[in-house]
């Protein structure tokens, strides 16, 4: 029965997205303070997460503005921190590409660092998914956290800095995503692109933050399929 | 900040809509058009291209040490890169990284 694939595949959907919650609280709720110390009102705090839906880029906005940076300079630095998700869109499309445009651009707006990772390690490890079944389990993955990330902005930005910071949450994402990172080192490709982009990271380092991730990520995906070339598809 | 209500606004507004276009852009535009082997051999390395290259940069440096490198947060790190890897498992990776974070950030 596809149904009961399909909806199978948004339980499990659900199911893998649960732990990036660990994520999305505490980077919403610090936004949520951060955004209204700088002085933005409830309305634009919020509307940041709706709108926007970009942690680290909203980060940069609000860091920026309340540094009085110009215009342009917000604009242009909160864009390239997003710049990558490009290449998750570009890296959806083969998997993704037959849906419906209402969904594709459903998903677009949901295409977050966590709901990428998260998908599109399933979609590689179980090739015969059809395509209503990928789409699902991206919703799925999303159902939980997207809900989080703007309730928890809400939090912040009402509760304020009387929220404690224990914990060391803010390595919650970090981790997490090197743990989903892992097992995607299937072969020498997938390890000479990671040590790629660990590399161009980090010698780029000085640009603006987000572009030197597109470089590192462009560089490193060459790199992965140059060796895969040359050692042919294990 | 010398930001006033409607430009706050605006800087919403463009970055929300700039947002959306880059995330809809191969995947809405190109559609169901297949593309080329060479462009798809490109794509199979997204996920390990982009994300060490976002997260080091974290790991070395992390906000909540303003910056300062971490032995814990780096053990931590280190404990779940080869955990997960070893086991293929996600959640047994990031177990590992948070029990190790965990343990080291007590005992300083």
């Amino acid at each position: 029965m596809p149904t009961t694939t399909a909806k199978s595949a948004y339980v499990q959907g659900v199911l893998d997205g649960t732990p990036f919650i660990l994520v999305a609280i505490p980077f919403a709720v610090l936004f949520g303070v951060v955004a209204t110390e700088a002085g933005l009102d409830l309305a634009q705090t919020m509307a940041f997460s709706f709108v926007v839906i970009a942690g680290a880029s909203q980060f940069t906005a609000v860091q920026l503005m309340s540094d009085n940076a110009s215009l342009l300079v917000v604009l242009a630095a909160s864009l390239a921190v997003n710049l990558r998700m490009a290449m998750y869109s570009a890296s959806l499309q083969p998997h993704l590409g037959a849906a419906s445009l209402w969904k594709r651009a459903a998903v677009s707006y949901l295409n977050l660092d966590q709901s990428y990772i998260v998908s599109i390690a399933r979609y590689e490890d179980n090739p015969g998914m059809s395509v209503n079944e990928k789409v699902r389990y991206f919703i799925g993955a999303v159902t939980i956290m997207v809900p989080c990330w703007y309730a928890f902005t809400y939090v912040g930005a009402v509760a304020g800095s009387a929220i404690p910071d224990g914990l060391a949450l803010d390595f919650a994402m970090p981790i997490l995503f090197i743990a989903m990172v892992g097992p995607m080192l299937k072969t020498l490709a997938h390890l000479a692109a990671a040590l790629t982009s660990i590399a161009v990271a980090l010698a780029l380092g000085f640009l603006p933050s987000g572009t030197s991730v597109l470089f590192a990520g462009l560089a490193a995906m060459a790199v992965g399929a140059e060796v895969e070339r040359r050692m042919g598809r294990p | 900040m010398s930001y006033s209500a409607g430009e706050i606004w605006l800087v919403i507004a463009v970055l929300g809509i700039g947002t959306y276009l880059i995330r809809f852009s191969f995947l809405g535009l190109v559609g169901d058009r297949k593309m080329p082997d060479w462009v798809l051999r490109h794509l199979r390395y997204t996920p390990v291209a982009v994300l060490p290259g976002l997260v080091t940069p974290l790991v070395l440096w992390p906000a909540a040490t303003d910056g300062n490198p971490d032995p814990a947060r780096l053990a931590a790190a280190l404990a779940t890169v080869l955990v997960a890897w070893w086991t293929k498992n996600v959640i047994w990776g990031a177990a590992a990284g948070a029990l190790t974070l965990a343990a080291l950030l007590s005992l300083a």
